[in-house]
């Protein structure tokens, strides 16, 4: 199915350096939006293909029009009929002008929310996808005027038709995120007890519809003091993990839903160790195991947006775990876990690298109280794969500077196999970048190395690594570890 | 980025920790002025270490239109009728039939063959429209159980139930599947049979919550918006309404 996809993400590529600048200037919207916390996005449903292309065809309706077909819709002697007008009226909907007009209408809504409830299956179907139309638009206001149909796609979610259990899923999830107006409706209508019930459907376009609808929930301002507390009081957070479980039931397209509403509910820090008791964090390693063993094999499955949340949940997980626990927690101590993570900072390194930093931050948090993980890196020989990714950015050196000195803090033992190495040379060259927190990490990392392998210190003299240390002498963030640093290596 | 040959291996073996060097730190590590200490880091939401991640979600968000373009065709087969006793729809389509199957038969009553969205309702529907233990228990005590899914409120009547509905739930007045039950009622043995087929060959259910033809063509969109308070005769208000299967009949005829 994820691949499925995609490959038909690249059919429609027709030209791809337009498609290439159309994502450009999308991100670029997004990324203000994200800053501007106004970060939100819909997603639109639209099955039949030959619709596609006739979606340049369909007209902007008019009043006059809109009138004709809903009353065509709702009193048409013939039910193909009725249908018909329906769906003219759906293809006019995708265009705003016709939705504005749509809810200017008087009576058209109750219409429409009449049509949805008939007892027609195939013209409820219809009326569902007009509203999911507008439940799509860009105009807050179109959207909400949606609001009176919510209680009966809610009450739709019990239903047996997985295909309009999904269109209902999705078109509510479009309603989430148009303010904090329409959750105040959905949340005492009960949208979290009606989604723990969908989520123990045996559909899968229902499952990710259900993943698809929660993570809109989830990432509302609102969501820690509101929400959240409510899905953590229901059957959903275990039913999410059972859906993230490795193994051949696993659905890409569904886990990848559900990992972002793990990660929207774990950084908000309600009751995490609820989340731990639930099994959690074994859960999270053995998905990443198994996505480090698919991306050997897959070629472009889009497993990075899967990778992403679930590297995330891990680990701001792991900050909540007592610090003698980590290792006896799961597979925590599992150095399977330290090569998987190795697997995936590669295969970002190739696919996105802006994902680097997040693995790396994964890589401190593992390390950082573990002697057992800092010795699986040093045994399975991953300090000078580390050591390359250090040129790529300023914030990735960082990173890959503090592992070290995770592992390097931990006594001799362990920095007598970090030295002599590949090491040397990193350092030497990041003593002399002008970042001062690359160079302020990779003195902290000389101190403990000068410290626990004297052996070090002498090598770094020789290799005239003082002198590239004279350049910051002046900097008063760093002089002061510079002078002492200098001291220890010419006076042990 | 190299890495070791025998890494792939690892990750496909057994599992398994090294066992730990021994640690041995010395106070002078965390000697002024270096002061590195190991320490496992949280982020929030709104952190910007998160915006490169976040933004890649959303783009995905936003590309399924082209990924769901996938849907099958509808397999046209011979138009056939459904088989259900007392249904006579007709379809051109395996997917048309399913989804009727579905939405109609899925929770129908079996008594009145009235159609509901959910097990919940009919559940409820059933209790309250065809079992007498329950009118008498609910002389005695509360029974009508709130419509909502996952709320076990219950009520004397179902007056109280709708003002709790409407209350608390913010659901609509005129929540259509939230009919009282009337003096002509589908509880009458001799009628069932033919109450199946009018029903479900009912149009005119479709109309309960609309507003008449009239309101919708007689308003003239413009800056002054004109509202009809007519309230179309099909809605009904509270137990003393009068709505029953019968009444449908005229309503058709008429046009």
């Amino acid at each position: 199915m994820w691949s499925q996809r995609q490959s038909l993400l690249r059919r429609v590529a027709c030209g791809v350096e337009e498609l290439r600048c159309r994502r450009r200037e999308r991100e670029a919207a997004l990324r203000k939006a994200r800053r501007e916390r106004q970060l939100v996005s819909k997603r639109l449903l639209r099955e039949a293909p030959e619709e596609a292309a006739e979606e340049g065809a369909a007209a902007v309706l008019g009043e006059a029009e809109i009138q004709h077909f809903l009353r065509l819709a709702q009193r048409g002697t013939e039910e193909k009929k009725r249908e018909e007008a329906l769906v003219t009226l759906r293809q006019g909907l995708q265009h705003l002008e016709t939705q504005q007009t749509f809810i200017r209408l008087e009576g058209s809504m109750q219409t429409l929310v009449g049509l949805l409830t008939c007892n027609r299956a195939l013209l409820q179907l219809e009326a569902a996808r007009c509203l999911h139309e507008l439940s799509h638009s860009e105009q807050s206001m179109v959207a909400e005027a949606c609001l009176p149909a919510t209680s009966y796609l809610l009450t739709y979610l019990s239903g047996h038709s997985s295909n309009f259990i999904e269109l209902c899923l999705y078109t509510l999830g479009n309603l989430i995120v148009e303010s904090e107006a329409v959750r105040k409706q959905l949340l005492p209508q009960g949208i979290v007890p009606a989604l723990a019930s969908c989520i123990q459907s045996p559909h899968m376009a229902v499952l990710e519809a259900v993943g698809y609808a929660l993570s809109q929930l989830l990432q509302a301002k609102e969501a820690p003091e509101e929400i959240i507390p409510c899905i953590l009081n229901s059957t959903l957070p275990q039913h999410m993990l059972q859906l993230m479980q490795p193994g051949p039931k696993l659905n890409p397209g569904i886990a990848v839903e559900f990992a972002w509403c793990l990660h929207y509910i774990i950084c908000s820090q309600v009751n995490n160790a609820l989340l731990i008791t639930h099994g959690a964090l074994s859960t999270l390693a053995l998905l990443l195991l198994d996505l480090a063993e698919v991306v050997q094999r897959t070629e472009d499955a889009g497993l990075e947006l899967l990778a992403c949340p679930v590297i995330r949940c891990l680990s701001n997980l792991l900050t909540e775990v007592a610090v003698e626990d980590v290792e006896g927690q799961m597979q925590l101590g599992d150095e399977r876990v330290v090569a998987a993570l190795f697997i995936l900072l590669e295969f970002f390194l190739q696919k996105q690298p802006s994902l680097l930093p997040e693995g790396l931050w994964l890589l401190n948090n593992l390390t950082a109280n573990s002697p057992t993980l800092c010795t699986s890196l040093l045994s399975l020989d991953l300090i000078e794969p580390l050591l390359q990714l250090s040129s790529l950015s300023n914030m990735v050196s960082v990173l890959v500077l503090t592992v070290l000195c995770n592992v390097a803090e931990k006594g001799p033992a362990y920095c007598r196999r970090l030295w002599p190495g590949p090491l040397l040379p990193c350092l030497l060259n990041t003593v002399t970048l002008s970042d001062t927190e690359v160079v302020g990490q990779s003195l902290e990392l000389l101190q403990l190395l000068f410290l626990y392998q004297p052996e070090a210190a002498q090598d770094f003299l020789q290799q005239s690594g003082l002198q590239a240390l004279e350049r910051h002498r002046e900097e008063v963030q760093l002089q002061d570890r510079v002078r002492a640093l200098q001291q220890t290596a010419l006076h042990g | 980025m190299l890495l070791p040959s025998a890494l792939r291996a690892r990750l496909a073996g057994a599992p398994g920790a090294a066992e730990p060097l021994p640690v041995e730190r010395s106070p002078a590590a965390r000697a002024a002025p270096f002061g590195f200490v190991p320490r496992p880091v949280r982020f929030p939401r709104e952190h910007e270490f998160f915006e490169d991640g976040d933004v890649q979600r959303h783009l995905y968000l936003q590309d399924v239109i082209t990924q769901v373009a996938e849907a099958p065709e509808k397999s046209r087969v011979p138009e056939f009728t459904c088989q259900v006793a007392g249904c006579c729809q007709v379809f051109a389509a395996l997917e048309d039939y399913q989804h009727h199957y579905h939405m109609m038969h899925g929770n129908a009553c079996s008594l009145c063959s009235r159609a509901f969205p959910s097990e919940h309702l009919l559940d409820a529907h059933i209790l309250e429209w065809h079992d007498s233990l329950f009118q008498v228990l609910a002389e005695r005590q509360d029974m009508y159980q709130c419509l909502v899914e996952g709320c076990r409120e219950k009520f004397k009547n179902t007056q109280d139930r709708k003002d709790h509905m409407v209350r608390l739930h913010l659901y609509p007045a005129d929540f259509r599947f939230d009919k009282p039950k009337t003096s002509r009622g589908p509880s009458m043995p001799g009628a069932i049979a033919d109450l199946s087929t009018r029903t479900l060959a009912d149009d005119g259910d479709a109309m309960e919550v609309c507003p008449s033809p009239m309101t919708l063509s007689s308003a003239p969109v413009s800056e002054k918006r004109t509202y009809s308070h007519r309230v179309p005769s099909t809605i009904c208000f509270g137990q003393g309404a009068l709505r029953g299967f019968k009444s449908t009949k005229k309503k058709n005829k008429h046009h």
